[in-house]
């Protein structure tokens, strides 16, 4: 069983902040990255560390949510969650047991864009390991009884989040943000959705998406190239060449200006709050992650910080991130705050991230996020399943497998008239909020 | 908080280590004239490193009355020191691309900061100065008590499950501190001030006090001249008296709990049983309990999520756990959500067939094989990453555990029989000394169920 992914969360999507900002923020060290191509032309990058006897096996299909049928939200995390419930000929309780029997964790996720895949074993039981894992892609089983077990579940989140503030606001700004568009559904589906789908758009979907030509895969561990080109031929080798991929619209997001405030008896107010964003591709892109990184994004030392929690105590997290959709690009910040200030609190971060965008960083503060990016990567390379994952994340931004090496000059290249001229660029469009509590000193603006 | 604090590869380098006299080994351990210990455990995986100093006081060595005062510390730790003024250190950390952060719990307080590995000693001379030399002036006290109040909405009072957790905990100890929250009673923190803080900091914060872990691309050799030349010229400046807490009497009378709230959509279930910690457990018991746990309630292979979930399906989930990590009590849980239609009463008998069952008969050989490898396996997951293994070593030793005792841990785990595991059933899943708490959406729904 993969635990269905808890909807909608600030905190879940803060964590995708994180993980967005290690995929940016990686650097090459000591770490060498191998492009493997396979007999079947499969590619997989690799770094091969033998000083712990572990193999870590990170993939994506490109895909994820924004493939659910119409009408059918929750689809893809469906598909997620019973992937390693059982395939073959072996039913989930057994396939459960021979992996528990060797330690072997094999888990899938959904989001918006992509299937995402992970597996972690021992070295000495990596055979067994990469065809359980062939096992689950290619002839998973969807057994209804496993089917219904993980849509109570789901259902179950669902109804969770219905009270929790945190969620209620996100899945607001995300519905408002890109109302008609994918991007608007909720990951996880809704009480409508979900009990519309059957195992045949399980088996559908799986064999429109889980295909090589948009799949990514990267290897860190105790295993050299020509096992990796044995491994991935073997297990993924038996997909189908070319994923049927439904076209989806490129989207900004929309309801600028608007706040939309949802009564929830809690003393503490949830606040969303964002707009678009720069893509990652665009060259403006550097940039605009440092004048992120100064308003919100450094842990603590951000304006937001400084002025939020440190100066006025309103609020123990707050917090922006600038998210690189495939087919959107945006910024989305939060913080909680108690239920008399939280006027207070949305003033002083409009008013922060206006000063910004009007007047741009100082150069002192350009020189001293410069100097945090270019420190940090090292501390995303230090364990086989941060690598991992951010070589498929690479791959997927497709950036190249030199972009190590490239990515100290892309930051210092970054002027002050740069990160001035991005600054207003990016951040003087007006805000979309959304508050979840019973907040005073704050109203609707433009809700239905 | 840490599961288990166990280092298998660390276990195989010691040993061949032994017959080298040039191998470098694994895991060092010293400590300094001021009593300062310290912890070394290399990885040369990265040039990074990971440094924390582990104070051993928590929430449960707070006066009654200031509950929260330990980790209100903790939050005005980053607000300066005569030397090194307010955000110098913050500022230095972000300036080399470094992370830091601070943990609080009931038996210890921990500050880390993570780091390209040649700032290392920078880090141990700023720590080293914090140990004594805090300044704090109402001006930066006040607002941080605000932060901290919103901490405490954050995380317990916009959430029922989390208010249930305080009203289980406080049930659970009648006498001992563990009962109070570590982020504090909301009037209790409310009334924290200044001088408070800075008693509290002057009575525990001592070098003699404290650990220091540091896990990554270092040498033994290299912390230790580090160590002496920063930590080691900071001066004792109390005498750490013996942490003797109240204890608990018998248990003859099992305790509920039912805490409502109009938000809940999803019902739950959780009882928890007083146990001894990794401290206070007999030879073997603490390994025993750990393999109890992963039967019972670790994943979907467990008893637990087999029975309620899949074979009866009269739950969305159900697990066990068992929480060793601490100077007095461990906890020992199970917990489960009814699906709808199911009552938390018919759950809960559902979920006592099974306790019984296990009490009566035990658990099968190719359980508990299953169990050990598993945990076993886990433990060499978690060397990938250095901040596992410092916090394993640093909640260990700051909770009366020793290096050997962490080394030796898959040892022991494989050395648990089936007849220790049942015992340990039989012992600890003693309903008399529990207590289960029940999350409703409102007291009247919760009679009509029971």
């Amino acid at each position: 069983m993969t635990t269905p992914a808890s909807p909608h969360s600030l905190l879940r999507r803060a964590a995708v902040a994180l993980f967005a900002l290690l995929a940016c923020a990686a650097p090459a060290g000591a770490t060498t990255i191998e492009r493997v191509v396979s007999p079947l032309g499969i590619e997989a990058w690799l770094v091969h560390e033998h000083a712990v006897p572990l193999v870590a096996l990170d993939f994506a299909f490109v895909g994820g949510a924004n493939q659910d049928p119409a009408g059918k939200a929750g689809t893809a995390t469906l598909v997620a969650s019973l992937l390693d419930e059982g395939a073959g000929d072996i039913d989930s309780k057994t396939f459960h047991e021979r992996l528990a029997a060797k330690a072997i964790e094999l888990s899938y996720t959904a989001d918006r864009d992509t299937i995402r895949g992970t597996l972690r074993t021992l070295t000495e039981n990596s055979k067994d390991a990469f065809e359980y894992l062939r096992l689950s892609l290619t002839a998973p089983r969807f057994d209804t009884s496993d089917v219904e077990i993980i849509r109570a579940q789901v259902f179950s989140l669902l109804r969770r989040a219905t009270t929790n503030p945190s969620d209620i606001a996100s899945l607001h700004w995300w519905e408002t943000a890109f109302a008609g568009h994918p991007y608007g559904l909720p990951v996880n589906g809704t009480f409508e959705s979900l009990p519309t789908i059957t195992v045949g758009d399980l088996h559908t979907y799986s064999r429109r998406v889980l295909a090589r030509d948009n799949l990514k895969i990267a290897v860190v561990g105790d295993i050299d190239a020509e096992a990796v080109k044995v491994m991935v031929d073997h297990v993924f080798g038996a997909l189908p060449a070319k994923a049927e991929l439904t076209p989806v619209a490129n989207a900004t997001p929309q309801g600028l200006g608007r706040r939309i405030v949802t009564k929830v008896d809690v003393p503490q107010a949830v606040i969303a709050f964002g707009g678009p964003g720069i893509a990652r591709k665009d060259p403006d892109f550097m940039a605009a992650y440092i004048v992120n990184h100064i308003l919100g994004g450094g842990a603590f030392s951000s304006r937001l910080y400084r002025e939020v929690r440190e100066k006025r105590g309103l609020a123990y997290s707050v917090y922006d991130g600038l998210y690189w959709l495939r087919h959107a690009a945006l910024f989305l910040g939060g913080t909680a705050t108690r239920a008399d200030r939280t006027g207070e609190t949305l003033d002083v971060i409009e008013r922060e991230i206006q000063r910004l965008a009007d007047n741009g960083p100082t150069a002192e503060e350009l020189a001293k996020a410069k100097s945090y990016l270019n420190g940090s990567f090292a501390l995303n390379l230090d364990t086989s399943s941060k690598i991992a994952s951010l070589l498929v994340q690479l791959q997927l931004d497709d950036l190249g497998i030199d972009y190590f090496s490239r990515r100290p000059q892309e930051i210092n290249a970054v002027t002050l008239e740069d990160a001035r001229r991005v600054a207003k660029r990016l951040l003087d469009h007006g805000l979309l909020v959304t508050v979840a509590g019973r907040p005073e000193g704050l109203e609707s603006i433009g809700a239905n | 908080m840490c599961k288990k604090p166990i280092l298998v590869l660390a276990l195989l380098f010691a040993a061949v280590g032994a017959g080298r006299a040039d191998a470098e080994p694994k895991v060092s351990h010293f400590t300094l004239a001021n009593g300062l210990e310290v912890v070394v455990v290399p990885d040369h995986r990265a040039p990074v490193v990971t440094h924390m100093i582990w104070y051993k006081v928590g929430g449960a060595d707070e006066t009654p009355g200031k509950s929260g005062l330990a980790h209100f510390l903790e939050h005005l730790m980053f607000k300066g020191t005569a030397q090194n003024p307010a955000g110098l250190f913050t500022q230095r950390v972000a300036d080399v691309g470094g992370q830091e952060n601070a943990f609080t719990t009931s038996d210890y307080t921990g500050y880390f900061q993570r780091v390209p590995r040649e700032h290392l000693k920078e880090m141990m001379a700023f720590e080293a100065d914090r140990i004594t030399g805090l300044v704090l002036t109402d001006e930066v006290v006040r607002p941080e008590l605000n932060v901290v109040l919103e901490e405490q909405n954050m995380r317990v009072a916009n959430n029922p499950n989390s208010r249930l957790g305080e009203q289980i905990d406080a049930a659970q100890y009648l006498n001992h501190p563990y009962g109070r929250p570590v982020i504090g009673w909301r009037p209790e923190i409310e009334a924290l001030d200044r001088a408070d803080a800075l008693a509290f900091y002057k009575r525990f914060y001592t070098p003699n006090n404290a650990i220091v872990v540091v896990a990554g691309d270092v040498t033994a050799e290299e912390v230790k001249t580090y160590a002496e030349e920063t930590y080691g010229k900071v001066q004792p400046r109390a005498e750490v008296a013996p942490r003797k807490r109240p204890m608990e009497p018998r248990q003859d009378a099992p305790r509920t709990v039912t805490l409502a709230d109009p938000r809940v959509e999803q019902p739950s279930l959780t009882r928890s049983y007083l146990v001894p910690s990794r401290t206070t457990a007999k030879p073997g018991e603490a390994e025993a309990l750990d393999a109890l746990a992963q039967v019972l309630g670790s994943g979907s292979n467990s008893r637990l999520y087999r029975k309620l979930v899949i074979d009866k399906g009269i739950a969305i989930s159900a697990g066990a756990y068992y929480s060793g990590v601490a100077l007095d009590y461990g906890k020992f849980g199970v917990y489960g959500s009814p699906k709808p239609g199911t009552s938390l009463h018919d759950l809960e008998a559902a979920l006592d067939e099974i306790l019984a069952d296990v009490i009566e008969n035990g658990v099968s050989a190719e359980e508990l094989d299953r169990a050990k490898t598993q945990l076993i396996a886990d433990d060499v997951y978690a060397q990938d990453n250095q901040v596992t293994l410092a916090r394993w070593y640093g909640a260990a030793l700051a909770t009366g555990e020793t290096v050997e005792m962490v080394l030796d841990w898959p040892n022991r785990m494989r050395a648990v029989t089936l007849d220790a595991v049942r015992q340990a059933a039989r012992t600890w899943l003693d309903r008399r000394a529990s207590v289960t708490g029940y999350l409703v959406n409102s007291l009247k729904t919760e009679e009509k169920h029971s």
